[in-house]
Order: C-alpha cells, then structure tokens, then sequence
C-alpha cells in the first residue's frame, strides 16, 4: 500500500475528462480534427495506463497506486483511489477499447461529432473513476455519473428505438443504485457506530463486522444494483433493447467495459464486505446465473438480428463469470476475472463486425444476408476467429476462462457444473449457425454482391483484436500472474472473515 | 443573551433597512417619473440594494443576540436564510431585466414588491417571536399576491393571482389560528420559551395545543406547497410571470421552511413524536403525487411546478427525521435547490417570447441542435433536479437521506430514492426533447441578453461547486443550525 508520488491513477481518470473540455473549445466545422485530436489523445491515454501493467507489484495482495486525499473529513468522505489485479486489467481493458471506438465510430458518425466523442470521453472517465475508487461515495459518483453520457450515445446516435432503450437503460440501472446508496449509507451509520470511526473508507469498511441479518439487507441491495448492470436474469431486459439501438462503439463499450462494472461490483464490494450473506446467497445467484446462460444461449439461437443475438450471448457468458466468481475457489474466481477480460475482447469485437457489416448494408439482419465470405473474405477471416474465441476454442483467450470457471464449478457443486457445460455447446451453436448463415453458402441477395472488403482502419482494429485473443489465449500466464496474488489475498481474507465471525460453522471451500 | 437599547439595535437590522429603504425609494421614483423609461433603474437600483443588504448580512456572521425585547434575533440561522433569499432576489432581479420589459409589467412596483417580498422573507426567518413571524410571512405574502398578477392582460395571471390570495388567507388564518391556541394554552409567543415551559413540568399537553400544532403544520405547509395543501401551487406557478415562479419556488420556500424549522426545532420539538409522524406522511404524500403528477405535465412550468412539490417532500424527509445537528442537511438542499430551479427558470424565461412563452415540451425539441450551450446548461440543470452526481442536487440528496438512514427511517428512505427514479424519467424527457428529437417549427430569435448569461453561468458554477466541494457549504450550514443546541 505504498502511495506513488505521481498521481498516475488520478492523472489516468481525469485525461479523458480534460480532452472532453478542449474538445468542446474545438471548431464545430472541422470534424477532421476532432477526430484525430481524440484519438491522439486515446491512445496516449492507453499508453499512459500501460505502466500500471507493467510496474504492477504482482506479489501483493493489496491495493497499489494509492492515493489518498481528504475531501470531506467531517463525513468521512475521501478522494481514495487504488488498484489491485481485478481493476488493474479492466482499466487496461477501457482504455483499449476506448481506442478501438474512436476508430471504429470514423466514418459512422457524422452528426454532432463533437458532442459524440466529448461523451465518450466523459463516459470513459466515470468508467476508470469507479474502477479505482476505493471511496463508497467517490465510487457512487463515478457509478451514477456513467450513466449520462451512455444515455445520451444510445439516444442520441443509435438506431430506430434508441428513445425507448436509452430511457428503459437510464431507468432500470437508475432503481438499482439509488438502493444501493442507502446500503452505502447505513453500512457507513453501522460501521461509525460500531468502531466510532464514521468513513466511506472501502478499506476500512472491509474490517466491518455486521450481523448476519443486516448482511442480508445490504448484499441484497449492492446485490440488486450490480445484477441489473451485469445483467443477470432476470434483470437483463433492459440489455438487448440497449444493445440493439446503440451506436456500434456504445455497443462496444457496453458490452466491453459497462457490463464488467456488475461483476466487478461484485467481486470489490458486495461480496467481501457481506461475507456471510454472499455465501448465504450463493446458491440464489449461482442458479440465477445457470438460468442466464442456458436462457441468453436458447434466446441466441431464436434471434433474427445479429446485433440481438450478441446482446443475449453476453447475458449468457456474464452467467458464466458470475458462476466463476460465486464458486468461491481458486480456479473460479480467477476464471471469471480473465472472462471478464475475454468477454470484452471478444463481444466488443462481434460488435464491432456487426458494425462493420451494418455501416455497407444498413440492416443487421441474419436473412439478408449469406455468402459474406466470397465477396468479404478478410472480414470473414477476422468474423471466423473472434466467433472461436466466443465459444471458447482452445488457442484463443475464451478457452481459458471458460474452462476455468468450468473446472472451479464443478469442483463447488458438480450440477452446476454439468448445467453450465451443456451452455457452452449451446454458444457453439447458435454462434456458429449465425456465421454460418451469414458468410457461408450462397450469395442470395443481389445488394450483397457489391459489397467492399474492410479497410485498412478497419484491418487495424480487427488486428487489435485478434491479437490480443491469441496472445491471452496462448500467453495466459503474463496476465494471471497479475491476478494470482490479488485473487488469493481475496479468498483468504473471505476465509477469514467467515471463520472468525462464525468459529464453529464449516468453511465450505476446498 | 444581549438586551440592548432600541435605537442601538438597529445597527442589527441594516439589511432590513437597506430593503425598505430601496424600495420605498423605488415606489416614490416611479411615481414620480414617466413609466416606459423607469425599468433599468429600477432594476439596478434593487440589484444595488440586495447586493448591499447581502454584504450587511454576511458581516453579522456569528453574532447571537436579541433585539427589540426579543421580538427580533440575530443568529446564525436567520443569517443563513437571509442570505439565501438575498442571493435569490439577485439573481432573479439578473433575470427579470429583460423579462419585465419584454412582457411590458409595471416595472417600478414590480421591483419595489420584491424587495417587499424579500423583506419579509428576512423578519420572517429571523424572529423567535410567533408574532414577528407572523409579520414578516404576512410582508411576503401580499407583495408576492400582488406579484402573481402583474402580467396585465393576462387571464392566466389574474386567476393565478386570485388563486395564491383566497386560499394563502386561508393558510394564513389557520396559522394564526395555530399560534392562538399555542398561546392560549401556554400564554408565552416566545419559541424558546414555550421549550423550556413545556419541558419544565408544570405544562399538560392539551387537545388545544395540539390542535395549534396541527394548524401550524397545515399554515407552513401551504407555504412550502406541501401535500395536501398543494393545489394552489401549479396553477399559480404556471399563471404567475415566470421570474416570479421562479422567485416563489425557491424564495418563498425557502423562508417558509426556515420559519418552519426554527418554531418546530424549538418551541415544539420535545413534540417530536406527536408531529414527526404526520411529518412522515405529508412526506411521502408529497414526494409521490409531486412526482407521478409531473410525469403527465406537458408544460415546462407546470412540471417544474410539481417538481417544486417533490423537492419540498425530500426535504420534508429530513424534517420528519428530526434530528437536530444533522437538519443542516435541510439548509443544504434549500441552497442547491434554489440555485438548480432558478436555472432551469431562466432557461424557460430565455426561450419565451411575449407572443409565445414556449413553454410546452415540444418547444424543446432539438434545442441542442438550435442552441448547444442553452441545450447543455438545462441538461446540467435538470440532471442536477434528477440528483445525478457530480452535481449538487446529488449532494442535497444523499445528506437527506443520510439523515433518514441514520435515525433508521429506512422505509421513509426507500420511498425517497424510488421517487427520485420516477423523478428522473420526466427530467430526462426534456433532455430527452432537447436531444434526441429534430426541432419542431421555430422558437423564434432569443433574446440572448448577458444578464441571463450571468444567471446561468452562476448557478451552473454553484451547481458543480457544491456538488463536488460541499464541504464549506455543509459546514456552514450546520453552524447555522447550532442555535437548536
């Protein structure tokens, strides 16, 4: 817990917020230059948050990078930043990304550009805001604050629906986190009553000690809001609508970065400040996230829009980390920490070929189209290995993830781990049935013949892409040697805690 | 506690004096001077008499002393909110410039009644004396009567006028019906002093004294449009010339919380149990219908009008908790809430005109292609109503609700954050208009005058300040509220 002179994680959070300011002082007439004025400062943003990766102390547990300020003493309230592995590798994550949309949105935004990537930028900082923030209140801020900016790109740049999706994202995140803020305030009343220390401090809130009953309430409520971001069934409703309508860097966005701050929500808040209760609900959760694979992966093979059909496929793989992470052991945790990874390389790049496929014929429909792969055929190269990597082909970064969760599931409770199987060869289905569709066969539609192969921007992408599915499929040590130490401490400090308040009750890992 | 000699106590009352002065001096002006020209004048002359009443205030910061054989004190918290709707009749004055020549209003008495107004909001939060309360909701209330209808030749106006002085004479009768009967059973008008006598036990708690209490609640409720003496409030504050909706929903509120909070916190709060519970109910009552009516509002000022009736209910939340040090969150939220609700009523007043006042929801469709920046600040405006962080609303909330959490309201708490969801969907359509949809016909040329600028820039400014550094604002607050220790 070593603070660094150079606030490097404040200096990462607040660039993006800073270029959004000078982007708006920019010329309206001169779209050209904002684009290239944000990706400049995109990818100096991801090279900035390259050191986090490489100085990272792997043989740590705790929180690195630390900054701590005051900045309401009398409440408690504190400017306390830090990450450990789990927030390490998604801030990398967002900031990739985040690259890849400026590129990937080029030519497909033309109307208020300025505006468009000011709130990507904007959403970008609120994204790595409540990554780092180890402050209940700073964390909230940055939590509710995503919500702005993703409303307005569903609303403003997305499809026919977009109204409908952005209110009904707004709305359903909304409920979830307002209730979620009253548990951050009565575990803040409890813990100042407790130990006469009244802070947000998430740090010093670990060493709460609450009873079981009052567990249950507030998991309950951090429960609820981080399932709905997740989403798990049944709270997923809101995610194909906004999926659907977004513009193709939202959706990116979406599913890469925003959905990972529901399990990510879990894994940092909810489950180690509620022991008990998470383990209470361990078999409530676990069922739920069975059902949204199994459901996400029956809805997949059902849909008729592409765009529809990658959008269930996330409530799918989500299930699969929430399973991971809830199996409370070793291989589990860590396989839902690299599949929230996976998941962001490898939906954001299925969205990011819809994309491209929708930008040169305008629908997303899987009928009209068919025979892709003769007149695209480098896209069809590109479409092949990221569909792999989603149903987790060994070679590529899926299989890793994947089989861990697997392993760590049926080492907790064999049934789990037999229902979850049986989703992954229904995501070999529907995925494969949906390319198969799409680029193989016969070319059925006249329109589709004059189709243009991708570009070189778009190759640059795709790259980026499959790069890193390879290289997190083949190379998965250089990024599990960064969780390892983090994802120990945390199943150790779990351990305790339950041990401690509950001496002669079993502990029920192995 | 100080006695001190009459003519030394006015030194304390200055900025009152100040007030009455600048608008005796505005009345006689524009009696004397032809009408057309007077409007500038006026308007500055009012901006310098706030501004020097503001600077007054602020210099007796932390004195804590009683005037005039305690009809009048001097404390922290009447500071507050004196200072409060000194900052609010600036900026509405900013706002009413160009408004009042642009609906051609009697400019001299416009000014004059809210310096009036203002002076009665300043004795009403600075009295521990039921009487000189009395007084001073009694100045307000008939300049702002008088104010309501000062948009001549309009129906709306008169009615809305009409309207606030039938059932305000009726609030104001059931108040002073609620100090008779607190009088009659305890023969002391003196706030502190009912405390103490009521806690001394030699006092027996009678149906006539409780009945005072209720009809205190029903008087203060009227003026803090409250559930259920809510009715008058959409009407009047559609009707009303907008510069004073505004001037109403945050002036007017304010000073009748502040009056609230002093006789509640002190004279009855060893009632505590008795009202906190009713307390409870008009809170919620108030939070849910303020908001499910503003759902079906398709007029910008109607809406914010039922808006209005919602925040009065979160704040009520805090009231109802009733805890003392912590109803500094109450003084928070009344600030930001000024400040977010005159931004929102100067952007409607900037995108009117005489012929129309644009004030349906669709008069707002594609402002953000027409009008950016106009589109941008009423976004920040209404995400800060909605309580979306980093703004000061956010702020304002989370301290309320703290509150509830703390003293184990959780269901009081529940029921606020659900409304504030169901508040955030009708904020958001208006962003949702102004964003998401192609204009609608034309809104016209705007009178883009720098006072609304400065108005603008000003609470957007507040806005994020204590959104993101609260703290010197809060503290303040709770030094205000010290006086109930």
């Amino acid at each position: 817990m070593d603070m660094v002179l150079f606030p490097l994680l404040s200096t990462i959070i607040f660039l993006p917020l800073a270029v959004a300011l000078v982007l708006i002082l920019l010329p309206r007439k001169n779209p050209l230059l904002i684009k290239v004025f944000t990706l400049v400062w995109t990818i100096l943003e991801f090279g900035l948050s390259l050191p986090l990766f490489f100085q990272f102390n792997e043989k740590t547990a705790g929180m690195q990078f630390m900054e701590n300020l005051d900045w309401f003493p009398e409440y408690g309230i504190g400017y306390v930043l830090g990450a450990d592995g789990i927030s390490m590798l998604l801030v990398l994550l967002t900031t990739f990304l985040t690259v890849l949309c400026v590129l990937c949105s080029w030519n497909s935004i033309t109307d208020k550009v300025k505006e468009y990537y000011a709130s990507f930028l904007l959403l970008e900082t609120a994204m790595l805001g409540a990554l780092c923030a180890l402050d209940l209140v700073l964390f909230y801020i940055f939590w509710e604050l995503m919500l702005v900016p993703m409303y307005l790109l569903i609303g403003v740049w997305g499809g026919p629906r977009r109204i409908y999706a952005a209110i009904k994202f707004f709305l359903f995140t909304m409920v979830g986190s307002v209730l979620m803020l009253l548990a951050i305030m009565a575990l803040y009343f409890h813990f100042g009553r407790d130990t006469g220390l009244y802070t947000f401090n998430l740090l010093d809130l670990y060493k709460a000690n609450i009873p079981v009953m009052k567990q249950y309430w507030l998991f309950a409520a951090f429960a609820v809001s981080f399932a709905i971001k997740v989403p798990m069934f049944p709270f997923h409703t809101w995610l194909p609508d906004a999926h659907t309508e977004a513009p193709t860097a939202g959706s990116v966005i979406l599913a890469g970065v925003l959905l990972k701050m529901g399990t990510y929500g879990f894994l940092r808040f909810a489950i180690p400040l509620f022991p008990q209760a998470a383990l209470a609900a361990t078999p409530l959760i676990s069922i739920l996230a069975l059902v949204g694979i199994i459901y996400g992966a029956v809805m997949c093979i059902m849909q008729t829009d592409m765009k529809r059909l990658i959008a269930y496929s996330s409530v799918s793989h989500l299930g699969y980390v929430m399973l991971g992470i809830f199996a409370f052991n070793m291989q589990g945790l860590e396989g839902g920490i690299y599949q929230m990874l996976n998941h962001g390389i490898s939906t954001g790049g299925l969205f990011l070929v819809v994309g491209m496929i929708y930008e040169r014929r305008h629908t997303r429909m899987i009928a009209d189209f068919g025979g892709l792969s003769k007149v695209m055929p480098r896209l069809a190269v590109f479409f092949m290995i990221i569909t792999l990597s989603s149903i987790a082909l060994p070679g590529t970064n899926g299989f890793v993830g994947e089989f861990l969760i697997l392993l760590g599931a049926f080492r907790s409770n064999i049934s789990y781990g037999v229902l979850a199987a049986t989703g992954v060869i229904l995501g070999a289905v529907y995925m494969l049935w949906m390319f198969q569709r799409v680029m193989f066969g016969q070319i059925t539609k006249e329109e589709n013949r004059g189709l243009k192969d991708i570009t070189k921007r778009e190759t640059v992408i795709l790259c980026a892409i499959v790069f890193f599915i390879f290289f997190m499929g083949l190379y998965s040590q250089a990024f599990f040697r960064k969780i390892d130490a983090t994802a120990a401490g945390y199943l150790q400090n779990m351990q305790t805690k339950i041990a401690s308040s509950n001496p002669a009750g079993p502990v029920p890992w192995r | 506690m100080v006695v001190m000699k009459p003519e030394l106590a006015f030194g304390w009352i200055m900025p009152e004096i100040v007030i009455t002065l600048s608008a005796v001096f505005i009345l006689l002006l524009s009696a004397f001077r032809r009408k057309n020209d007077i409007g500038r004048l006026a308007g500055g002359l009012s901006l310098i008499g706030a501004g020097l009443a503001l600077f007054l205030t602020c210099r007796l910061w932390n004195s804590d002393i009683d005037i005039f054989n305690g009809l009048y004190t001097i404390d922290n918290f009447g500071i507050f909110f004196k200072a409060l709707a000194l900052v609010i009749s600036l900026l509405v004055t900013l706002l009413s410039l160009r408004y009042v020549e642009r609906e051609e209003m009697i400019k001299g008495e416009y000014y004059a009644l809210m310096l009036f107004g203002i002076l009665g909001m300043m004795i009403m939060v600075s009295s521990n004396h039921f009487v000189t309360i009395f007084i001073g909701l009694e100045v307000m209330s008939i300049a702002i009567y008088v104010l309501c209808g000062l948009l001549i030749g309009n129906p709306r106006s008169a009615e809305a006028s009409l309207k606030y002085f039938l059932l305000g004479a009726f609030a104001t009768a059931f108040l002073l019906y609620g100090i008779a009967l607190i009088y009659g059973t305890t023969g002391i008008l003196d706030v502190r002093e009912i405390a103490r006598y009521v806690t001394s036990g030699n006092f027996l708690i009678t149906p006539a004294f409780m009945a005072g209490m209720a009809l205190l609640i029903v008087g203060f409720g009227f003026k803090t449009a409250s559930v259920p003496f809510h009715m008058w409030t959409p009407d009047v504050y559609e009707g009303a010339p907008t510069s004073i909706t505004a001037y109403m929903a945050t002036g007017v509120k304010a000073a009748a919380f502040g009056a609230f909070l002093r006789v509640f916190y002190t004279a009855l709060y060893p009632f505590l149990t008795e009202w906190s519970g009713l307390l409870w109910i008009i809170a919620v009552l108030t939070m849910t219908l303020g908001n499910i009516t503003a759902l079906m509002q398709n007029d910008i000022k109607r809406m914010l009008a039922y808006s209005s009736i919602a925040h009065a209910g979160y704040i009520l939340i805090a009231f109802a908790v009733g805890d003392r040090v912590f109803s500094a969150s109450i003084l928070f939220y009344l600030l930001v809430y000024s400040f977010m609700n005159i931004g929102a009523f100067a952007v409607v007043i900037l995108l009117g005109r005489k012929e129309a006042p644009n004030t349906g929801i669709e008069s707002y469709a594609g402002l953000a292609t027409r009008h950016p920046m106009i589109a941008l600040a009423m976004s920040v405006f209404l995400l800060s109503l909605a309580g979306v962080p980093p703004l000061a609303g956010f702020m304002g909330k989370f301290y309320v609700l703290s509150d509830a959490i703390k003293a184990g309201y959780y269901g009081l708490a529940v029921i606020g954050v659900l409304n504030s969801v169901v508040a955030a969907y009708y904020y958001l359509r208006v962003i949702m208009y102004m964003y998401f949809k192609e204009p609608e016909g034309e809104i016209g040329r705007l009178d883009l005058s720098p006072a609304y600028a400065v108005v603008i820039g000003i609470s957007i400014w507040a806005l994020f300040h204590m959104g993101i550094f609260p703290r010197s604002f809060l503290l303040i607050a709770r030094e205000s509220v010290n006086i109930f220790m």
